[in-house]
């Protein structure tokens, strides 16, 4: 994504590689102005500000020259068990994890968005901006010291801090692709499928966005996704990250 | 009927597939192709790995069987499925266990996905790289 093509450019020489991953079964032509957007100047502000981006620093905007890869069937979430986008994980040089699945500086600010305006009051966007900068000051931190670095983890630290996957959520994957592959076949079935996942999963937001998305475009962050959100009450849609700072 | 077959990261068509009571059943023929299992005289093998049948179905499932009940095996397994039997459409992934087990090693799974222009790359490829994997959709 634009976004993170700053953080690359600065390290991309120092054995450092960002591998991005769009979890989005409309396939390329769904998620080509994301990626490589055919007018950079007017990649929303507003999605900007949601995620927390300040374009004074990462959030400089440039073409990705990174790999940029598609998983139309959510393989992806399945491996590491995701229920959420977006989710940054660290892994070093013997591919071992050192951070496990986190919200990679996105936050909880988002909330707070006018829905009528699409705007978010100005504390809210710093509120977003300090929870990203944290999280890419942490990951360069990462990046120059490796495993020094205070923010990197231990296998048994990891292990406490990604869940496994349960009989359930195996069965929901299962009727998650399952769903996919009749979508792409034109059939009209896939939505039971689709519902079944989320019934067995329904604290997979990936699911039910997905699946909203491919029965309508732009529902995904529709009134459905809104009032999903505020049932949440006091819990979080982002669960913040740790960086024992 | 035709049954397509999604086999953890496999993906085939079966012709000669017929489904009952929800389950799938495929010529013995076809087991190969299909999931990369296939029935030796210890039981069902893939490369040097066994998996004993239960005596419950040895009379019916031996090398020389026409048919082989795949909703069965991946029991068996523990794996989960999931099929439309009014399509044919298939789906058998992993053991939870098996996820699970990966991800308690703190190892970062490996996959192998598609750019924008269709070149394929994978983790394992950037291996004496430090890497950050970035998730996140259109949606």
């Amino acid at each position: 994504l634009p976004v993170w093509q700053a953080l690359y450019e600065k390290y991309q020489d120092r054995n450092f590689v960002i591998i991005s991953i769009a979890l989005d079964t409309g396939g390329p032509d769904t998620v080509r102005e994301w990626i490589r957007p055919s007018n950079l100047a007017a990649y929303p502000k507003v999605i900007l500000d949601m995620m927390g981006w300040d374009e004074s620093e990462s959030g400089r905007l440039a073409l990705p020259t990174y790999p940029s890869l598609i998983d139309q069937t959510h393989l992806v979430a399945e491996l590491y068990n995701l229920v959420n986008v977006p989710m940054g994980i660290w892994i070093d040089e013997v591919g071992r994890m050192v951070r496990p699945p986190e919200p990679a500086g996105a936050s909880d600010a988002f909330r707070s968005l006018d829905r009528a305006t699409f705007r978010m009051p100005g504390e809210a966007v710093q509120a977003a901006r300090l929870s990203r900068s944290r999280y890419v000051a942490a990951l360069c931190d990462w990046i120059e010291n490796g495993a020094a670095s205070r923010y990197a983890l231990s296998p048994e630290e990891i292990r406490g801090q990604i869940a496994d996957t349960t009989e359930q959520d195996a069965l929901a994957a299962a009727n998650f692709r399952l769903a996919i592959e009749l979508r792409q076949k034109g059939l009209n079935s896939a939505n039971r499928y689709f519902a079944e996942a989320i019934r067995l999963r329904p604290d997979s937001w990936s699911y039910k966005r997905q699946s909203w998305e491919l029965e309508q475009a732009g529902k995904a962050a529709g009134p459905e996704f809104w009032s999903a959100v505020d049932a949440l009450g006091d819990k979080p849609y982002y669960q913040p990250v740790d960086l024992r700072d | 009927m035709p049954a397509t077959i999604i086999y953890k990261d496999r993906t085939s068509v079966v012709e000669r597939a017929w489904a009952a009571k929800g389950e799938l059943l495929l010529p013995t023929a076809e087991l190969k192709r299909a999931t990369g299992w296939e029935l030796r005289s210890a039981g069902a093998c893939q490369d040097d790995m066994c998996v004993a049948i239960p005596p419950s179905w040895a009379e019916d499932v031996t090398p020389d069987s026409t048919s082989f009940n795949l909703s069965s095996f991946a029991r068996l397994l523990g794996q989960a499925a999931a099929g439309d039997e009014e399509s044919g459409v298939w789906v058998f992934g992993e053991a939870a266990a098996d996820r699970s087990k990966l991800l308690d090693s703190a190892e970062a799974p490996d996959f192998q996905l598609p750019d924008l222009d269709g070149n394929l790359h994978s983790l394992a490829e950037h291996r004496g790289k430090k890497v950050f994997l970035y998730t996140w959709a259109s949606w």
